[in-house]
């Protein structure tokens, strides 16, 4: 317990950036669709002339941004790549932080188990992600409501759509801590993540364009397409199923990683 | 009783060496000096016991109990002094004392405070604020606060003022009144002399002595240097005395016996200066090599 309010104490800053920052994110996108829902046929008109894979490359494809939903879905996107991006941080950075500060000999040296050590840093990341989840979810129902100008949607299917987060956010911090623990050292976790979450990204983006589409299907970004889960009002089970086996093997894999890891020392 | 039984014990980082075969025992009560060279397995050593590495072969009992299966049980009643610290720069120095404090069971408060006091430490500081040796502080006071029945020294001494290490000595010398068993490791052996009751010496990962502290001290070479405008070296070609060199102005040799002797012989000489003191680390470790 102490380690877990230690180690929350130490992410609480950052927690408060992201969520805000996403959440002024959201503001943005939803306060210009009022605006833009008045000429919405002109909007999808123009969408239709441009090419089908660029429409492809931002998740636009069938995306009917005249709709509260539709163009809530494209924001979503960019939520989700902000999301991507703080879960890999705090992924790549639960333990190699301390390692790379050399923090690690202090806290390894405590009376601890190093599962129990890890089960400690994993929730409180997860506290971490969970409160930016949460602010996502009030940001989306206080915008949503107040610029959808009387226009209607489905309640259900938002939720479906913000449900989504939780398994986005655990692949991307499952894998994160994964990788690091298969790395002898994390010298520095901005890059890292920066590749991990566009990396997905571009290949959820540009597979479908390549039309190969076994690559994509790795990418979360591919498993909670917001597009798919709107049009469908459901999941891509299948995919979803992917992505919960890649966070149980990140999750076993980790703490197999970490029980046998040699921790460097500093001279 | 022994508190650490080490047996063939041996680390290797992929191919580059660790320690190799090391084996000895600390008994409880010791303050046992570990010496050796930069480089010679000291930290890798102590990194095992604490289980922050895993050996490559042999083991490691600390109170009886393996160093790696019995590690969170054994950590309860280790102290840690690393030779570098590293702390949480953005915590307090109180801050950081409690959450070290929590991991232990019993009540550390007193303790804490009464440690802070003596080691000079002001606990309202940021650690990133604090100077080297204000961090060493930080550290002795660390390990020390849960009373620990074995404490772990992986050179303390660096980094503090003449004045803080004869506090600090002091302070394990209680510990060790307590009943603390002491594991001191240093390249300085000087200090290991002053505090110790026995002594392994170790280099290039495997043991090359372990020593009754008195035997050593016996054994042990005076490094003199004599400067003098007129000096018959040859006068200096007594039983005790080897690499004999003339140097600019004067010579220098080392000298194991009796130290009247030699200072008769240096009294005989108009000499304008003489120094004596303790070889150096490599040049004790010479003889071993002889």
């Amino acid at each position: 317990m102490n380690i877990y309010k230690h180690e929350f104490k130490m992410s609480i800053n950052s927690v408060i950036t992201w969520s805000v920052s996403i959440s002024l994110l959201l503001l943005v996108f939803m306060s210009i669709f009022s605006a833009l829902a008045v000429d919405a046929a002109i909007l999808n008109e123009t969408l239709a002339k441009m090419p089908k894979e660029l429409l492809t490359a931002f998740g636009m494809n069938g995306m009917d941004l005249s709709t509260v939903l539709g163009f809530y879905s494209f924001t979503f996107l960019f939520c989700q790549i902000c999301l991507a991006i703080q879960a890999s941080n705090y992924g790549f950075g639960l333990v190699s932080l301390e390692e790379r500060d050399m923090t690690a000999d202090f806290l390894l040296a405590k009376p601890v188990g190093r599962s129990s050590i890890l089960t400690s840093k994993l929730l409180a990341a997860l506290t971490g992600l969970t409160i930016t989840n949460i602010v996502i979810w009030i940001s989306s129902f206080v915008y949503i409501n107040l610029f959808r100008g009387g226009r209607t949607y489905d309640t259900k299917t938002l939720l479906l759509l913000l449900s989504s987060i939780v398994l986005f956010q655990l692949f991307f911090l499952t894998v994160g801590i994964l990788v690091s623990l298969l790395m002898k050292k994390v010298r520095s976790v901005t890059p890292l993540s920066m590749a991990l979450a566009f990396g997905m990204y571009v290949l959820s983006a540009f597979g479908g364009m390549l039309g190969d589409a076994k690559l994509e299907n790795i990418t979360p970004f591919k498993h909670f397409d917001a597009a798919y889960i709107i049009t469908n009002a459901a999941y891509d089970v299948p995919l979803v199923l992917l992505s919960v086996s890649v966070i149980i093997i990140s999750i076993t894999g980790s703490y197999l990683l970490y029980a046998k890891r040699n921790i460097r020392s500093a001279v | 009783m022994s508190i650490i039984e080490v047996n063939k014990l041996t680390k290797f980082y992929g191919k580059a060496r660790g320690i190799e075969n090391v084996t000895f025992n600390v008994d409880e009560g010791e303050i046992f000096g570990f010496i050796g060279p930069n480089g010679a397995g000291k930290s890798t050593t102590i990194r095992l016991f604490l289980g922050l590495i895993h050996p490559t072969g042999g083991d490691a009992k600390i109170f009886g109990k393996d160093c790696i299966q019995y590690g969170p049980e054994i950590r309860q009643e280790i102290g840690y002094l690393p030779s570098e610290v590293f702390y949480y720069d953005r915590m307090k120095v109180l801050d950081l004392l409690k959450y070290s404090a929590s991991f232990y069971k019993k009540d550390c408060t007193a303790r804490l405070h009464e440690l802070a006091d003596i080691m000079e430490l002001d606990l309202k500081r940021r650690i990133d604020d604090l100077s080297y040796g204000n961090r060493k502080k930080v550290g002795i006071v660390q390990g020390l606060l849960h009373q620990p029945k074995l404490i772990l020294l992986d050179e303390p001494t660096s980094g503090l003022d003449p004045l803080m290490q004869q506090k600090f000595f002091n302070l394990i010398r209680q510990e060790n009144k307590r009943g603390a068993t002491i594991f001191f490791s240093s390249h300085i052996l000087g200090e290991v002399q002053k505090m110790c009751n026995r002594v392994a010496i170790i280099k290039d990962g495997s043991i090359i002595k372990i020593q009754d502290i008195k035997t050593l001290q016996n054994e042990n070479y005076k490094k003199i240097k004599i400067t003098a405008s007129e000096l018959d070296e040859k006068r200096f070609g007594v039983t005790g005395v080897i690499k004999l060199e003339r140097e600019n102005g004067g010579v220098s040799f080392f000298y194991r016996g009796d130290i009247n002797l030699i200072m008769k012989l240096i009294s005989e000489q108009e000499v304008s200066d003489v120094t004596i003191e303790e070889p150096s680390l490599e040049e004790i470790f010479m003889h071993y090599y002889e």
